[in-house]
């Protein structure tokens, strides 16, 4: 019971949370929160590194982003297109990827990446450089108008929290199960009878799809969808996120994804914006070497030790 | 302007001899991989920023203290190696146990870390480096005209790669280093410095990345960003080429600058992307690559 208050807690702040912080700001991390959210179903739960994340979430806020300027439909339709091409994209390039495995997956993953971004960067309907900008919220069910910040907030927080509860359905499923029987042993996933590359597969569609969304309601939050989305360094910010957060842990990537939208948006104001390549890097060597659970893992491990 | 079916020679061979080029570079990369990944298992994601690495050090050792290109061809690998040897001994070894998507990661650390660092002092725009003195001008071949400097990147790197090739398969140093490979507890056991050796190959294997750096440093300007945007092509090649087998990295890195530059002939607005597409055809057709071993 004492996680259930826990959750009611946190729901509680995230509901009065706008009436004192920025609401772009917390927009930025619920949108960032939900792709490592997905991306932390295939790395903490299935094992897999993949280092091409970013190309979901940019294709979510490519498709969104081009939708709503050309058609004008509503924002819940355009939403759900983006994060259904996302899934597309994931079923093709996870087929590929799972017929590898370890590291050779993480640059399977990278290198397909890398070809969507050079789509992305040719394609005649993307604004190559520039991206494509002032892309309208538009009025939600064509009632509720989403251009105002607050109501933005709390549509982007129901997106969060469906998107949560679908890592956190996932996981606790049966499904979810053989998925974490497939990372800790997968020889005997396999003699167990169970089709270890389709339940990767299947994993790495969920968490695509769910990385689109987040895309796709990133681009709506700030009406654009620009290259840095599709770019290798997305990549590496949501591996930043979900190791320094605590990967396989529910609340990880989303204490991850608090501290580096944090830290990226006070450092890119001043004079400090050049140091964030070397900060990410330190947080990087620091976590691999010493602070592998990461800080929701690390914060566990000292209940447990004290509070048992 | 000589031509076959409509075909422009001259252009043709232009953009085989760029092709050539870049596959010299990308054999150097991909072996400096596979070396490393044969005896550590690791990836070193560090490698694209080594060879920035290895094209700045020429700069800096050519306009801070004056030493000419030749000598720094020769100090640049030594000290940018030297470095991978603290990295391996310092950050890379005590990790050496866990999970080795966490050296991965480690090393693309340290690749953030150096690009971020030098686009702070030199900024992104890239600097000239000039071809050395002795290797100006060029030849007149029948069909195409070639810079000398162009024939020397592909004559040395394929002596380079040609030279590892050899005292991998055919020394005995080569021979601890395949057996290191196989069963690196039972080498130990025969008194055999395992770590001593896995250090010295960490820091080859990144040596051939600075290398690949100074070669590099006269013909493409000298930016922080030279090293990622190659390191993701050479991943690619590594998957096509699987790290089983030392040549192969060698052969796959030449031919699949050979595709791009072919590409760039036929099909312009794909040669970014071709090798990219060559993976997918292989992880299709031939998942463990052209040239690896493994199911």
């Amino acid at each position: 019971m004492k996680i259930n208050k826990l959750y009611v807690f946190l729901l509680a702040l995230a509901l009065v949370a706008p009436t004192v912080v920025y609401p772009v700001f917390l927009m930025k991390v619920l949108c960032f929160a939900l792709f490592a959210c997905a991306f932390n179903l295939l790395l903490g739960f299935v094992g897999l590194l993949s280092f091409g994340h970013a190309a979901f979430l940019g294709t979510g806020g490519y498709v969104t982003g081009y939708l709503m300027l050309q058609t004008g439909i509503s924002p819940e339709l355009g939403i759900l297109a983006g994060t259904a091409c996302a899934a597309v994209l994931g079923g093709i390039y996870g087929k590929l990827a799972v017929k590898r495995e370890g590291i050779y997956f993480a640059m399977v993953t990278l290198a397909l990446a890398q070809l969507a971004f050079f789509f992305y960067l040719q394609a005649p309907w993307t604004g190559g450089e520039d991206g494509l900008q002032g892309v309208p919220r538009g009025k939600l069910l064509g009632m509720i108008d989403l251009s105002d910040n607050m109501t933005m907030y709390y549509f982007v927080l129901a997106i969060f929290l469906f998107g949560f509860w679908m890592v956190h359905r996932t996981v606790h499923s049966p499904f979810g199960q053989i998925l974490k029987a497939i990372r800790e042993n997968e020889p005997r996933a396999v003699s167990l009878g169970y089709n270890v590359n389709d339940y990767k597969w299947a994993a790495f569609v969920i968490s695509a799809a769910l990385a689109g969304l987040a895309g796709s309601t990133k681009t709506l939050v700030f009406q654009l969808a620009s290259l840095t989305d599709v770019h290798w360094h997305m990549s590496g910010e949501v591996v930043l996120m979900t190791l320094l957060g605590g990967m396989g842990t529910i609340f990880g990537p989303l204490v991850g994804a608090g501290v580096v939208v944090t830290i990226q948006n006070y450092m890119s104001g001043g004079e400090l914006g050049n140091y964030i390549h070397i900060i990410m890097g330190v947080i990087f060597i620091v976590c691999v070497l010493a602070f592998r659970s990461g800080i929701v893992g690390e914060f566990q491990k000292l209940v447990k030790k004290n509070f048992n | 302007m000589a031509t076959l079916f409509g075909i422009n020679l001259f252009a043709l061979s232009g953009q085989l001899l760029v092709g050539l080029i870049n596959g010299s570079f990308y054999a150097l990369l991909s072996l400096g991989l596979a070396i490393i990944f044969g005896l550590l298992k690791i990836i070193n994601f560090a490698q694209g920023a080594m060879y920035m690495l290895g094209a700045f050090f020429a700069w800096m050792a050519l306009n801070y203290m004056g030493i000419n290109y030749w000598v720094a061809l020769i100090l640049v690998p030594i000290a940018v190696g030297g470095i991978a040897i603290l990295i391996e001994r310092y950050l890379v070894r005590p990790i050496a146990n866990e999970d080795h998507l966490y050296s991965l990661l480690l090393t693309f650390g340290i690749a953030l870390i150096l690009q971020g660092l030098f686009t702070h002092i030199y900024g992104s725009s890239g600097l000239p480096y000039s071809i050395p003195a002795e290797l100006k001008g060029g030849t007149k071949l029948p069909f195409m005209y070639l810079p000398n400097y162009r024939a020397w990147i592909i004559v040395s790197s394929l002596i380079v790669c040609l030279g590892t090739w050899w005292v991998i398969e055919k020394t005995k140093l080569g021979a601890y280093l395949r057996a290191g490979t196989e069963n690196p507890q039972l080498m130990q056991g025969f008194g055999i410095n395992v770590p001593l050796i896995t250090t010295l190959t960490f820091g080859f294997g990144v040596a051939l990345a600075g290398f690949a750096g100074v070669l590099a440093a006269p013909v493409y300007s000298v930016s922080p960003e030279m090293g990622s945007n190659i390191l993701i092509v050479v991943f690619a090649i590594v998957v096509i080429g699987g790290m089983g087998s030392i040549g192969g990295a060698i052969l796959t890195g030449l031919l699949m600058g050979v595709v791009e530059g072919l590409t760039k002939f036929f099909y312009p607005e794909a040669s970014t992307t071709v090798i990219f597409m060559f993976m997918v055809i292989v992880l299709l057709l031939k998942p463990a690559g052209l040239f690896g071993k493994e199911a």
